[in-house]
């Protein structure tokens, strides 16, 4: 019998399902070329390049071609500060929740204490409750402590603590920082104790062996938890939504703001560069793996 | 101190586990125990909190109202009522929908060639990584009135020569339902990939073996085998799709308001957050109704951290 025989009917749903998957993204990208800027129908592509040129809705001539609304796009300033402001809260977040995710990854399999029950239980907790519940509760701490605060040391003007980066980091890492425990620790469950046990014969103390034999082993699952916890921060809307405030737009949340009042290629163009980004990571995945293979 | 530190291995072991369990305290339960005290106050006229103990909130959402048509002191208006109902069934049918499609995509990525098998699953990511608002925007341009889906078929009606009235598909329950599938569908298929790509071949060997059909195969193995993938997917959907608000909101528009419309309503243009903390809380439980019946009897697969 051959192990890899498929029915008919399961490779045409495959295919049904992939083209489910990939017509919209097509549409997102073939539309970030559309020569006409109410964005309604395709009105072919801008091909002649030039000093800017337009009749009526369509653009006809732009200095960057068909690249148009990229340009266009470059030179709007509130999404450079978006797209700043997302990738710092990426950038940290990630980092923060992979050093204490995969600590508590270790004590959590390594070690007995008293709290441990709890410790495993909350990490559940972000992936068993919607979104939404978790963003209004982190909402409510702030602006009551922030309340309490600014009360109490009679903080006015700019001294105030109010809702930004800081606030949507904060939260961002309690969100991520269960997904890389519970990637690191079934890493951990994969591998054999002896080797630790072997270099601690040998005289290696605690934290050698910590540096060269537990962390190059579950450096793969570190890595993954922390690539995790990255596009969960990126991707991030409710969240955000609820804990970001003057001056800390991240790139989902201008985008959305953007859609309930006005459709422009420029927001395709947009799409089209973090489609394009996502698919050189995804790539550049596959490569790693398969030299690892 | 340092001495007794490195002695005690259950000293060790809370230190390790310490800032991370702090961080998820502050920013996990104790939120969800100032929603619950809120959840029972009252609103305050600048949209403030008058904390108190009272079940008022949640009566409201039951249907219990004060402000009747009739002039009476108290009637049943169902409209909160109809929200949940209409959130709960939503993120059932999407959680059907998402399972029927996924499924036969799994089991095709599953029994595909090891070296082809990758290329397959990163296609499955590419979607998945690309932002979420992105993917609601993709389809708002789809269904819109001079949308796509309307272009084509206008074109091909023009080739037959039959006339063609745009279709008003933006803005129904059905683009929304369109979008959360598309939205989650990804959520499905790495769990159902996973626990399928576990299944050992000699076990399909034994069952042609002892006679069954591929079919009585599928039945009898495959399906029960992978039913943990299927479980983990469904938590990864059915929770999500019914706390989302963004795909009701730019799809659904005014037409299709979901308990989560309900609730950043009520943070952010109602003013009126102890409202909005009932619902919260309602919704939770709902939730966590629902997450603790369906693992009960199917058991809470570890497919969920392989997605």
């Amino acid at each position: 019998m051959n192990p890899y025989r498929r029915h008919p009917f399961i490779r045409v749903a495959t295919v049904l399902v992939y083209i489910f998957l990939y017509a919209p993204i097509v549409v997102l990208v073939l539309y970030s070329f559309n020569a006409s800027r109410t964005n309604v129908l395709f009105e072919g592509f801008i091909s002649s390049f030039g000093p800017l040129k337009t009749s009526g809705s369509l653009v006809t001539q732009s200095p960057c071609g068909p690249f148009h609304w990229f340009c266009e796009l470059s030179q709007n300033r509130e999404v450079g500060v978006a797209a700043r402001n997302t990738l710092t809260i990426a950038f940290i977040s990630t980092f923060v929740s992979t050093v204490i995710g995969t600590m508590a990854a270790l004590a959590l399999q390594r070690y007995d204490f008293r709290m441990k029950p709890f410790s495993q239980i909350s990490l559940y907790i972000p992936i068993v409750i919607p979104e939404i519940v978790m963003g209004i509760g982190i909402l409510t701490l702030f602006s009551q402590l922030f309340g309490l605060l600014n009360n109490a040391f009679g903080l006015t003007g700019d001294a105030r603590l109010s809702l930004g980066l800081g606030t949507v980091i904060v939260s961002h890492i309690a969100f991520s920082v269960p997904f890389v425990t519970l990637v690191v620790q079934a890493r951990l469950q994969g591998f054999d104790k002896s080797f630790e046990e072997a270099a601690m014969d040998l005289g290696a103390n605690e934290l050698t062996t910590f540096w060269r034999v537990t962390f190059p082993m579950i450096l793969p699952g570190v890595l993954s938890g922390a690539l995790l916890a990255f596009t969960l921060s990126l991707d991030d809307f409710v969240i955000t939504f609820f804990t970001t405030g003057p001056g800390a737009t991240t790139l989902p949340i201008y985008v959305y703001g953007l859609l309930r009042r006005i459709i422009t290629p420029q927001v395709n163009a947009l799409s089209t560069i973090w489609i394009a980004i996502v698919l050189t990571a995804v790539i550049l995945l596959q490569r790693l793996q398969n030299r690892e293979a | 101190m340092l001495q007794r530190l490195r002695e005690n291995k259950a000293w060790q072991g809370t230190l390790l586990a310490l800032p991370t369990t702090l961080w998820l305290f502050f920013l996990l339960v104790i939120p969800l125990f100032l929603t619950l005290v809120v959840s029972f106050g009252s609103r305050s006229p600048d949209g403030g909190v008058i904390y108190g103990f009272s079940f008022h909130n949640y009566l409201r959402l039951m249907g219990y109202s004060t402000n009747c048509p009739g002039g009476q002191a108290s009637c049943f208006d169902p409209l909160y009522a109809q929200i949940l109902w209409r959130s709960l069934t939503l993120a059932f049918w999407t959680t059907v929908i998402v399972i029927l499609l996924a499924y036969p995509l799994a089991y095709f990525i599953a029994r595909s060639h090891p070296r082809r098998r990758n290329t397959f699953l990163m296609l499955v990511l590419v979607p998945l990584w690309t932002n979420f608002v992105i993917r609601v925007y993709a389809w708002m341009m789809l269904l819109r009135e001079q949308g796509v889906i309307n272009g084509v078929l206008g074109w091909v009606a023009a080739r037959l020569g039959l006339s063609f009235e745009p279709l008003q598909m933006l803005y129904t329950p059905g683009a929304v339902l369109v979008g959360m599938v598309y939205e989650f569908l990804p959520f499905m298929i790495l769990p159902i990939f996973t626990s399928l790509e576990k299944i050992e071949l000699p076990l399909y060997e034994a069952a042609a073996d002892l006679g069954a059909n591929p079919f009585r195969t599928f039945l009898r193995v495959t399906l029960p085998l992978s039913m943990p993938g299927v479980v983990a997917g469904t938590i990864l959907v059915f929770i999500p799709v019914m706390g989302t608000f963004i795909v009701s909101d730019l799809l659904g528009g005014k037409q299709v308001i979901l308990v989560g419309n309900l609730i950043q309503n009520q943070f952010l243009s109602a003013r009126d957050p102890t409202f909005g903390s009932a619902a919260s809380l309602i919704l939770m439980i709902m939730t966590l109704i629902v997450t603790y019946f369906y693992t009960r009897k199917f058991g809470f697969g570890e497919e969920i951290i392989a997605a």
